[in-house]
């Protein structure tokens, strides 16, 4: 896999090779080694405590690993975190907008914080609108949403200045099933865009949604393929019976 | 609207992560009815009724005479004290040992104690003396009692001055305070609200919105954003300085023009006493914001671990020098003690920048200090 990761670098958005991090005798991340193509929507899977958390933040240039090399769109994280930091969207469980703020207020902060153009942001706040629908919702407070809408703010706006790839930590999370589905299909729009998605759930049923999945075990690698191939591999019905069957051996949770 | 952007454009090509993060802080503060009001009536309300509440006039009093000497001097002073609105005569004393007893009844503020011999003292060799002895246990009722009862004996001695009276009479008022025998400091409004304002708006404040941004998620996202750790902590205090300056502004304007303190010394310096203090405070704020999670926390901390202090050991309320040793040593570390003692000298006693060096001194290493360990404690990662 090593091998045609370098092949095709171009393509790729994300690549880690031994990547490891200790925090003192606990080894969060433990020498995982794995490559994102451009405009793929990968799944991170693990459960509480595998070590998701600890990676992602790796990748996002927020903290450092104690060993092993992380590419993120062309930086490495160990020393150019600043550029990673220009090139990537972010958005959590927590959605991160502000209340007391109206919808255009919440583009209009985060495209600044970007320092993107002034002509630029007038421009992507109003296809982020009219793609959303929420043409109407303008100059509404965020707080007048219903949580469904907000999520789909949220993601848009952590992709206002078009990065390179966007992480999501559990983006779904206290959402219904409809809201959920209506979210993946803004994701789809998004990689198709060419956006890599680089996406962390708890949902097995989202997991079947990404082009490939990567299983997380006491912080090492245990599955890596197309949600396809993993139910061909272990004989299962769906991902959340191969998810099963691999973290049963999990010693942490 | 179009052209108007333009013209931006061409100032400014981006828009800088800064000024749209400092735009936020205030939309934060202004669009919050409760934050407004906290941090722009609050302070307004604060001085008024400190300020009236410590000064607020004495009305029929009661007090105790205790006038061993019966002449036509004393008389007429008892007869000033009791037709004054200020003081109502409860009881006579015949003896020295009744006063303990008296004071501690509770409902006697002051008692006044004739020498012997008074008028003949008065009229002969000039040294006539009262003693004005009053309860300490509220020391700041007790010190505007025996502030008008000497007004009083001051007016008495200047018209009874008689061009054929010579050598002119001199009556020495001796005022004890019983319980708390030094009264310094008891009596300060202005610089104690000055510092417990600028103390809640830039400690408690910051803290609050730092932590807020923690507790909704909005850390993470920031801190993944190429913003630097740098400037959400500058953006984040740019307001509450702004804000801190407007309340510095109407609070010595209050002081002025509704509590008539006259600001003895230099403006300029008493500003710059309070910027140094502002920068302290903020830091404290930050400071506060590393360690909490969430804005009831940082509320709690910065009140009980600043302002209880503050407001208890300043001096505004209880007098610092009547407490235990402890609590003098406590309050010495206190920043806002340090900032209201150079207000004080600066506003109140007209002193020059020489007189405050030991205080500005403190409190810029306490900046300094406080800076320093704050932005290194403020992690680049998420919890």
């Amino acid at each position: 896999m090593n091998s045609t990761a370098y092949n095709y670098q171009n393509d790729i958005s994300i690549r880690t090779e031994g990547l490891t991090k200790r925090f003192g005798n606990f080894t969060a991340v433990d020498n995982i080694t794995f490559h994102v193509k451009k405009g793929e929507i990968f799944g991170f899977l693990g459960a509480n405590g595998a070590g998701k958390t600890t990676a992602i933040k790796m990748l996002c240039g927020l903290s450092k690993p104690t060993s092993g090399i992380a590419i993120v769109a062309g930086y490495d994280v160990a020393t150019q975190s600043e550029q990673i930091k220009k090139n990537i969207g972010y958005m959590s469980q927590k959605f991160a907008l502000y209340d007391d703020l109206k919808v255009w207020e919440n583009m209009r902060l985060y495209a600044g914080i970007y320092g993107m153009e002034e002509k630029k942001i007038a421009y992507r706040i109003n296809e982020i609108l009219i793609q959303l629908g929420f043409e109407n919702e303008k100059n509404k407070f965020v707080k007048a949403l219903p949580i469904g809408w907000k999520q789909k703010l949220a993601f848009s706006i952590s992709i206002i200045h078009q990065p390179e790839i966007v992480f999501l930590d559990e983006p779904t999370g206290g959402v219904d099933p409809a809201a959920r589905r209506q979210f993946w299909e803004l994701i789809y729009a998004t990689a198709e865009k060419g956006i890599t998605v680089f996406v962390t759930t708890h949902y097995m049923d989202e997991a079947e949604y990404c082009n490939r999945i990567c299983i997380l075990v006491d912080g090492k690698i245990v599955a890596l393929n197309s949600p396809k191939k993993l139910k061909e591999t272990f004989a299962a019905q769906n991902i959340d019976e191969v998810f099963q069957l691999l973290a049963r051996n999990a010693n942490r949770t | 609207m179009q052209t108007e952007r333009n013209k931006t454009m061409m100032i400014q090509k981006k828009y800088s992560p800064f000024l749209s993060f400092v735009r936020k802080e205030f939309f934060h503060i202004f669009r919050d009815r409760w934050t407004s009001i906290i941090l722009l009536i609050m302070p307004i309300l604060m001085i008024i009724l400190f300020g009236f509440a410590i000064t607020t006039e004495v009305k029929n009093a009661k007090i105790a005479i205790f006038d061993p000497s019966q002449d036509a001097a004393t008389h007429a002073i008892v007869d000033k004290l009791s037709t004054s609105e200020y003081f109502t005569i409860e009881t006579y004393i015949c003896s020295q040992n009744e006063i303990d007893n008296l004071l501690k009844k509770g409902n006697i503020g002051l008692i006044v104690v004739f020498s012997e011999h008074f008028y003949e003292n008065m009229m002969h060799s000039g040294d006539a003396q009262i003693q004005l002895i009053a309860d300490g246990s509220d020391p700041n009722y007790a010190y505007t009692l025996t502030q008008y009862a000497s007004a009083l004996l001051g007016s008495y001695q200047k018209e009874n001055i008689l061009p054929n009276i010579n050598p002119p009479f001199q009556i020495e008022t001796e005022i004890k305070m019983l319980y708390n025998p030094t009264l310094k400091g008891a009596y300060n409004t202005v610089p104690g609200v000055l510092g417990m304002v600028l103390m809640l708006i830039c400690a408690m404040m910051t803290s609050i919105s730092i932590a807020r941004e923690k507790e909704f998620g909005n850390m993470e996202v920031l801190l993944v954003s190429p913003l630097k750790p740098i400037t959400i902590i500058l953006s984040k205090t740019v307001p509450y300085i702004v804000l801190s300056l407007i309340n510095f502004t109407s609070i010595m304007l209050l002081a002025v023009f509704a509590l008539k303190v006259p600001i003895a010394g230099n403006i300029a310096l008493i500003a710059l006493i309070s910027l140094i203090f502002i920068f302290v405070s903020l830091a404290l704020g930050l400071l506060i914001s590393t360690i909490v999670k969430t804005q009831i926390v940082a509320m709690l901390i910065s009140g009980v671990v600043l302002m209880f202090p503050v407001i208890l050991l300043s001096g505004m309320i209880f007098p610092v020098e009547s407490m235990g040793l402890f609590f003098q040593y406590l309050a010495k570390i206190l920043p806002a003690n340090w900032y209201i003692a150079a207000i004080r000298k600066v506003m109140i006693q007209g002193l020059g920048i020489t007189s405050v060096y030991k205080e500005l001194i403190v409190l810029i290493s306490m900046a300094v200090f406080l800076i320093a360990v704050s932005i290194k404690k403020f992690k680049v990662r998420i919890e």
